[in-house]
């Protein structure tokens, strides 16, 4: 897997709805297409997605084979505590790949 | 003699009417499409310009060089460079476009593997160079040796072709804001390239494109990095003289 880009307000106030965005780079093989050689290419796509808050998770999606590449998942939560937030997408071979982002409170 | 002046404020006025008229495919697209474009988070295109960043940095083949041992800083350097290709290329006296240079960079300079047309590598090396000239002007290479191949480039636009026997004019000149089926047609203008295309799934070339339309008309399609297909770039951009580059672009 490879890069993702995500958007996390920098600062928030407390008890603040807050939108976050984040683009992962995958190509979302499906499974069904075939290739040049007329072999089904493999299954190749994110599974799940899950973001934790503090700890706590706070948004998670399954992915299923019509979902598009290049992935575009976007949620609100509420700005409870300055901390972290940790993205993780994992693919069906099990692979995850994680990215943090921080969040100032006041 | 009032008259006169008014007249000749008309037809001065007509050239500048004329280059308004010129629009983006970006005018032509949905608002949620023209929405993904804009922010810089939700358009997949940054993605490749991400990777393309990673890449211009990263030492590769027998050199070890990197592309910024060279060029430096590429938001410096690599302003309007994309807004100016195809050049001259005075090693092989021929027009080259800018996948070309990259793929000259890397095989003789940098002494790597020439990176695949439409490959990952190469798309996203070219959209991080030509993302460096977002937001200016297009300003076509003066280069007179090239001019040639500019009317190659237009003779191929107005030349019909395949089974349908169309011409790239007879669409995007004639019928430009009308529809093919329920795409809308635009004027054909290479403002965004490399873009992402939502119906590729994945950032695409110029070139690709044209393969695209050509295989639609059911025309042979023409090669990637051919001459005739640099001939036809050459073409569009010097059309589109004057629009701002969006790259990278998204487009449905």
């Amino acid at each position: 897997m490879a890069r993702a880009l995500i958007n996390v307000p920098q600062k928030a106030k407390r008890g603040e709805i807050i939108e976050i965005k984040t683009l992962m780079s995958h190509p979302m093989e499906t499974g069904f297409r075939p290739g040049m050689d007329g072999q089904l290419i493999p299954r190749d796509i994110i599974e799940k997605f899950v973001c934790t808050y503090n700890g706590e998770v706070v948004f998670s999606a399954q992915l299923y084979p019509a979902i598009t590449a290049n992935p575009f998942i976007s949620f609100t939560t509420i700005a409870t505590d300055s901390g972290t937030l940790v993205f993780s997408w994992t693919d069906n071979k099990g692979d995850t790949q994680v990215q943090t982002a921080s969040i100032q409170v006041e | 003699m009032n008259r006169l002046v008014a007249l000749w404020l008309v037809c001065a006025a007509l050239p500048a009417a004329a280059q308004d008229a010129r629009k983006s495919g970006f005018a032509f697209m949905g608002p949620d499409t023209q929405a993904m474009q804009t922010d810089d988070l939700a358009n997949p295109g940054m993605l490749f310009v991400l990777e393309g960043d990673a890449l211009w940095k990263a030492p590769v083949g027998a050199s070890q060089k990197s592309c910024a041992s060279c060029h430096g800083d590429a938001p410096q350097t690599m302003k309007g460079v994309a807004a100016r290709y195809p050049d001259f290329d005075e090693a092989t006296q021929a027009p080259i476009d800018l996948a070309g240079r990259i793929i000259q960079c890397r095989a003789e300079r940098q002494g790597a593997a020439p990176p695949q047309r439409e490959g990952h590598e190469l798309l996203a090396l070219t959209s991080y160079v030509a993302h460096q000239s977002r937001d200016l002007a297009i300003a076509p290479a003066q280069d007179a040796r090239l001019a040639s191949a500019r009317a190659q480039g237009a003779a191929l636009y107005s030349t019909r072709m395949g089974q349908l026997n169309f011409s790239c004019a007879q669409c995007h000149d004639d019928n430009a804001g009308g529809h093919l089926g329920a795409a809308p047609i635009p004027q054909a203008h290479p403002t965004g390239y490399p873009l992402y295309r939502l119906e590729w799934q994945a950032l695409g070339s110029l070139q690709r494109r044209f393969r695209n339309c050509l295989s639609g008309m059911r025309a042979e399609p023409i090669s990637a990095g051919s001459a005739d297909a640099i001939a036809l770039e050459l073409f569009l951009m010097d059309r589109a003289t004057g629009m701002k580059l969006e790259t990278p672009a998204v487009r449905p």
